[in-house]
């Protein structure tokens, strides 16, 4: 899918909240060896929000910061889209709290995205299609989410917490999106049925006829439709749910570690659903120059693939500088915490109230 | 608990730090005053909004022990008064840090947290909390 007018990033940022805890912590609590399923899910720590953080606050630090770096005011968006699969109100968008802490109320249209992690692309392709038809100057796009696996589950040691945002335009571009794809099919390999706390999954049919087919057929499509191979890219960003499969479709589709070293967080971090591809991305426009060009494809369960192919402009080099922390700056700053504060920060401890 | 209602009016106190500057003698209040208490009647019609910048210095802190039930997950925490660049304080709760790591004077940065729910089912209020400056 081509723009018939040029669009790209203004501004972007990513937040991700400074707890930590290891897989041999939570291993200890279940009898596992955490250390073990952590070196094989390759996985060192993953991030934890305080109790006093979920989509909502991660979104607009985020919001904040990308609408800093673009230059531009609140009131120049137009349309802010956040994608998550655990917003705080089931009903009442997360969009509109954003909107309103950046500035942007009342002159714009707003909603949230679910599609399980690929949900913050989506919102970015929404947004080029309102930037590319004239509807609107500016949009947001944001991908975040506290996820959260059952305790003892398997997901407990990735699941994690961080999201970014995106401002797309049409002008004063640090990075240009030269095209996108799309790959959907029906494919039940993980879900959360409504008013449910934790997700199911379908075990390892979560892999090949889930991530690794949509990935693939998603960026093979991108390729022969642009004519693009792996060797034309700097830098490549896949969706990382644990860090072992993008490294594994990374090379199935021809990439080298160097391409996707910068935007692979989920080592430190862990597997922050929607936000994982946009922090990814965030990550390797921090190192990227003008010039360089990015291949990206986030992955969402249920199931579908977006591709995007990025080229860095010269408008990286004075955005990179304007007083908005990098994602590096944002990771290193990590507190190690224990599985009881785990329990209570993310309120797995009853406390007989309500 | 604050009512929907009040909850509502003061979005833009709480999300975006807005507050008043008199336009006699420039002098910045928030929350926002209707009169200035220095110019009195001279400041009638000239209080105009003033968005903060949302970086300031720490004043004076103290650790809560004993919570109000919305912050009984964050026990213990650090409740501070910030004195803003724009000669302005804000009491408000120091997260992300730890309590012997807090200094007077040191530079914080306004962040938007949830301050707490009516109930399980009600709304969620969010509002400014302080960061270090790292």
């Amino acid at each position: 899918m081509k723009t018939n007018k040029k669009v790209g990033i203004k501004g972007y940022a990513g937040y991700v909240p400074r707890y930590r805890i290891t897989p041999k912590e939570i291993g200890e609590v279940w009898g596992k060896d955490g250390e073990r399923m952590g070196k094989g899910l390759n996985i060192i720590s993953k991030s934890i929000p305080s109790p006093d953080e979920d989509v909502i606050s991660i979104s607009i630090q985020a919001a904040k910061w990308a609408v800093m770096r673009s230059e531009i005011l609140g009131e120049d968006i137009g349309a802010i889209y956040v994608g998550s699969e655990s917003h705080p109100y089931a009903v009442k968008p997360t969009a509109t709290i954003v909107a309103a802490a950046v500035g942007a109320t009342p002159y714009l249209t707003a909603a949230d995205y679910e599609f399980a992690c690929k949900a913050g692309t989506a919102a970015i392709q929404t947004c080029m299609g309102l930037v590319a038809s004239g509807m609107i100057n500016n949009g947001m796009a944001i991908g975040a989410d506290t996820s959260q696996g059952a305790p003892g589950d398997a997901l407990e040691y990735s699941a994690s917490a961080g999201g970014a945002a995106f401002i797309i335009g049409s002008d004063d571009l640090l990075a240009e999106i030269n095209y996108t794809t799309s790959f959907t099919t029906d494919t039940p390999d993980f879900w959360r049925r409504e008013g449910k706390k934790y997700p199911s999954h379908g075990g390892r049919f979560t892999g090949q006829p889930a991530y690794f087919k949509h990935i693939a057929g998603c960026t093979q499509v991108l390729f022969e439709e642009t004519g693009a191979e792996p060797d034309d890219f700097d830098y490549a960003v896949f969706h990382q749910p644990n860090g072992k499969f993008p490294i594994k479709i990374a090379k199935k589709l021809g990439f080298t570690m160097e391409q996707i070293g910068p935007g692979l967080l989920v080592p430190r971090i862990g597997n922050t659903y929607s936000g994982a591809v946009p922090l990814g991305l965030a990550a390797t426009l921090d190192v990227a120059e003008p010039g360089d060009r990015i291949m990206v494809t986030a992955y969402g369960s249920g199931a579908g693939s977006d591709s995007f192919d990025i080229t860095v402009t010269d408008g990286i080099l004075d955005k990179r500088e304007n007083g908005v922390p990098s994602i590096e700056q944002v990771i290193s700053d990590e507190v190690f915490i224990s599985y009881a504060k785990y329990a209570k920060f993310r309120e797995k401890i009853d406390t007989g109230e309500w | 608990m604050m009512t929907i209602p009040r909850f509502w009016r003061e979005i833009r106190q709480r999300y975006k730090g807005v507050g008043v500057e008199c336009g006699n003698c420039e002098r910045v209040y928030f929350p926002p005053r209707e009169v200035c208490p220095h110019c009195r009647r001279e400041s009638i019609g000239k209080m105009k909004e003033r968005e903060l910048s949302g970086k300031g210095r720490l004043v004076t802190f103290t650790e809560i022990h004993e919570p109000m039930p919305d912050f009984k997950m964050m026990v213990p925490y650090i409740m501070a008064i910030v004195e803003m660049d724009e000669d302005v304080r804000m009491t408000g709760q120091l997260v992300d840090i730890d309590y012997d790591e807090v200094e007077q004077g040191m530079e914080v940065d306004v962040t938007i947290r949830r301050l707490g729910e009516e109930s399980p089912s009600g709304i969620i209020y969010y509002g400014y909390k302080f960061v270090p400056v790292r």
